[in-house]
């Protein structure tokens, strides 16, 4: 596809007519940049030799794709499992008064940068998979503790009184009311911590985790642009994919009654 | 039954603490609604909380069916009692029919019974099950939602129900529709109802006893009517307003005015004879029967002492106009009020359902029935 054809697919589409009264005006125009954007990539694809330069790395990047998703994995279920908790807890009324200041502690997580976390976590558990593991655990965890605390915060107080004076006990309140009323938020948060989590896992390289990070960096240090790209495309498709994953998750699990999405 | 002795409720340390509730004590029988009126922070809806142990009391007894509550563990105690907030709080992730059968579902019942039942109360509201009841609440019009609201209060057949300001965020005419349909309701269900409200009107309507409340004291405990009618404290006397009489004409049926013993003229009757009645009895018309028995025409004072010529000769028939309105001997004196306003009729016909005339009411009879009661509570 060249710029000419995009342009005249462009055309092909019924314009937006002027009297009509409707907004549709943006969203057409939006898809204007992207066409064109396609048609340069696609252009530029055939008229040189670099797919096929970034393809020869397919063994590498399945191999170290693997590793990267492992460390994902790993990272971001332990995230999830000690934030949905800790975020949990945070929101129930014994911490009404603490739970901002603990929150800011949490906030240094994402405050302090990652490679410093992934250094100072190096520094006490050596090199491998288990500091890695753990810097990008500390990077993760703020948005799914966060959304966890604001979303069980802000179910309406009147469903939890309309609960309890119904004869809920306070965990029924939490499971049967709070807890899936405040779901679409979290899975908001899990969303954005894995995506963090997927793109920040390149870091991990430096410290002897591999994962695609090392194609990356190697691609860097010696120069070699196919191979740094082999890495850092796919490390952003693995985030798109990871985002449009859990993306479904959270339109199915989430009940439809509270779901914006459907 | 509901019985509140010595009920107080202080927030705070005691000693230095904000007393909310001060020593209440009322009692309200099976099957009866008692509605807590008050002005906001008078202390009514932490009283109703009391109730099912939302609050805590701090001091003092209640006592539901003579059972002391305080023995009953609070969370069987909350499912045995229906509880309807004035957000409704309908659970928004919930089905109509899972919010309905929540207190079925937490009583363990079976569900195909608490979802047959979740249908009945739907139908019970005009609701047709089949399409509501998969519906989540945010597809449901604010009516909608109060009526399920409510139902789900029903749903495990409580014999005690709480409603704080069940219909107040609503708009007035679905509150009436509501209003109407919730008594409709509780004429078969009989439920004993604490109902909180600050609307006097909605309390006059609803309640069979109103307790009023100031600053966390009961000050007055009766029926709407005697409240009306004998308000105890200059307070009191102020919240109801000075219109609480034209409140009361709610209250009473056209029965409790009506002449029945009325004499009245027959079509081929001299309207001498009508002129002779007003001046023996004082009435000031006197109404024309048909040989059916009904109201057919009002001879008025005006044609007998007006000193037209032809007034002094002549049938009732002759003199008589047709008659504009007639109420119903079960309808209530307010509207018969306004019929009688609005026509300018000074005598009004009463009828039974066939048309039938049953007896009449004037300004001074409803006036007369209005007196107060000799017993003030």
């Amino acid at each position: 596809m060249n710029g000419a054809s995009a342009e005249r697919a462009w055309r092909g589409r019924p314009r937006p007519s002027a009297g009509a009264g409707r907004p549709v005006r943006t969203s057409r125009t939006a898809a204007l940049p992207w066409l064109l954007l396609a048609a340069a990539v696609g252009a530029w694809c055939l008229s040189s030799d670099m797919p096929a330069e970034i393809l020869s790395y397919r063994e590498d990047i399945i191999f170290l794709g693997r590793q990267h998703i492992e460390l994902v994995c790993w990272a971001g279920s332990l995230a999830i499992l000690t934030g949905l908790p800790v975020g949990a807890i945070l929101s129930r009324p014994a911490f009404r008064r603490t739970s901002e200041f603990i929150l800011q502690i949490f906030n240094l997580g994402t405050t302090i940068p990652t490679l410093a976390i992934l250094a100072l976590s190096m520094t006490i558990l050596g090199i491998g998979i288990v500091p890695s593991i753990f810097g990008l655990w500390a990077a993760t965890l703020l948005p799914i503790v966060r959304n966890t605390f604001t979303g069980l915060r802000s179910v309406p107080a009147p469903l939890k009184e309309a609960a309890r004076g119904m004869g809920m006990t306070a965990s029924q309140v939490f499971w049967r009311v709070e807890l899936p009323n405040a779901l679409f938020i979290i899975f908001g948060g899990i969303r954005t911590a894995l995506a963090i989590c997927v793109g920040t896992a390149p870091l991990a390289f430096l410290i002897g985790a591999g994962g695609l990070g090392e194609l990356i960096f190697t691609g860097i240090a010696l120069y070699d642009l196919p191979m740094m790209l082999a890495g850092a495309i796919s490390t952003a498709l693995l985030a798109v994919l990871t985002d449009f994953l859990v993306g479904r998750l959270q339109y199915y699990l989430v009940p439809r009654g509270i779901n914006p999405l459907r | 039954m509901i019985r509140l002795e010595h009920l107080t409720k202080v927030f705070g340390a005691p000693g230095s603490g904000v007393t909310a509730v001060n020593d209440v004590n009322f009692e309200v029988p099976a099957g009866e609604i008692c509605v807590l009126l008050g002005p906001s922070g008078c202390g009514k809806t932490t009283t109703m909380k009391m109730i099912n142990r939302l609050i805590e009391p701090t001091g003092g007894k209640v006592y539901i069916d003579g059972r002391d509550t305080d023995m009953i563990d609070p969370i069987q105690l909350r499912r045995s009692i229906g509880y309807v907030i004035q957000q409704i709080g309908l659970f928004p992730n919930k089905t109509v029919a899972e919010n309905i059968c929540v207190v079925p579902d937490l009583l363990g019942w079976d569900r195909k019974k608490s979802r047959a039942r979740a249908a009945e109360l739907l139908e019970m509201v005009a609701m047709e099950p089949a399409s509501f009841m998969e519906r989540y609440p945010k597809e449901l019009s604010g009516g909608q939602q109060q009526r399920v609201g409510v139902i789900r209060a029903l749903a495990a057949d409580p014999p005690v129900m709480l409603m704080d300001e069940p219909f107040g965020a609503l708009d007035p005419i679905n509150r009436e529709v509501i209003q109407d349909e919730f008594l409709r309701m509780q004429e078969t269900l009989r439920k004993t109802i604490i109902f909180v409200s600050h609307d006097l009107d909605e309390a006059v309507k609803m309640a069979d006893k109103i307790a009023i409340f100031r600053a966390g004291r009961l000050e007055q405990f009766s029926t709407p009517d005697r409240l009306l009618a004998n308000p105890a404290t200059p307070f009191i006397e102020t919240f109801l307003g000075s219109d609480r009489t034209l409140k009361r004409l709610r209250l009473l049926r056209v029965a409790e005015a009506m002449l029945a013993e009325v004499d009245v003229v027959r079509r081929e009757d001299p309207v001498e004879k009508a002129g002779e009645l007003m001046r023996a009895k004082g009435y000031p018309a006197v109404l024309m029967l048909e040989p059916d028995g009904r109201p057919g025409g009002v001879v008025s004072g005006d044609v007998i002492s007006g000193g037209q010529a032809s007034a002094r000769s002549g049938t009732c028939g002759d003199h008589a106009e047709p008659i504009r309105a007639a109420v119903p001997v079960e309808a209530d004196l307010h509207s018969t009020v306004a019929l009688m306003f609005t026509h300018d009729m000074p005598i009004m016909p009463c009828v039974d359902e066939d048309g039938q005339f049953q007896g009449a009411v004037t300004y001074r009879s409803i006036i007369k029935s209005l007196s107060i009661p000799e017993t003030p509570a």
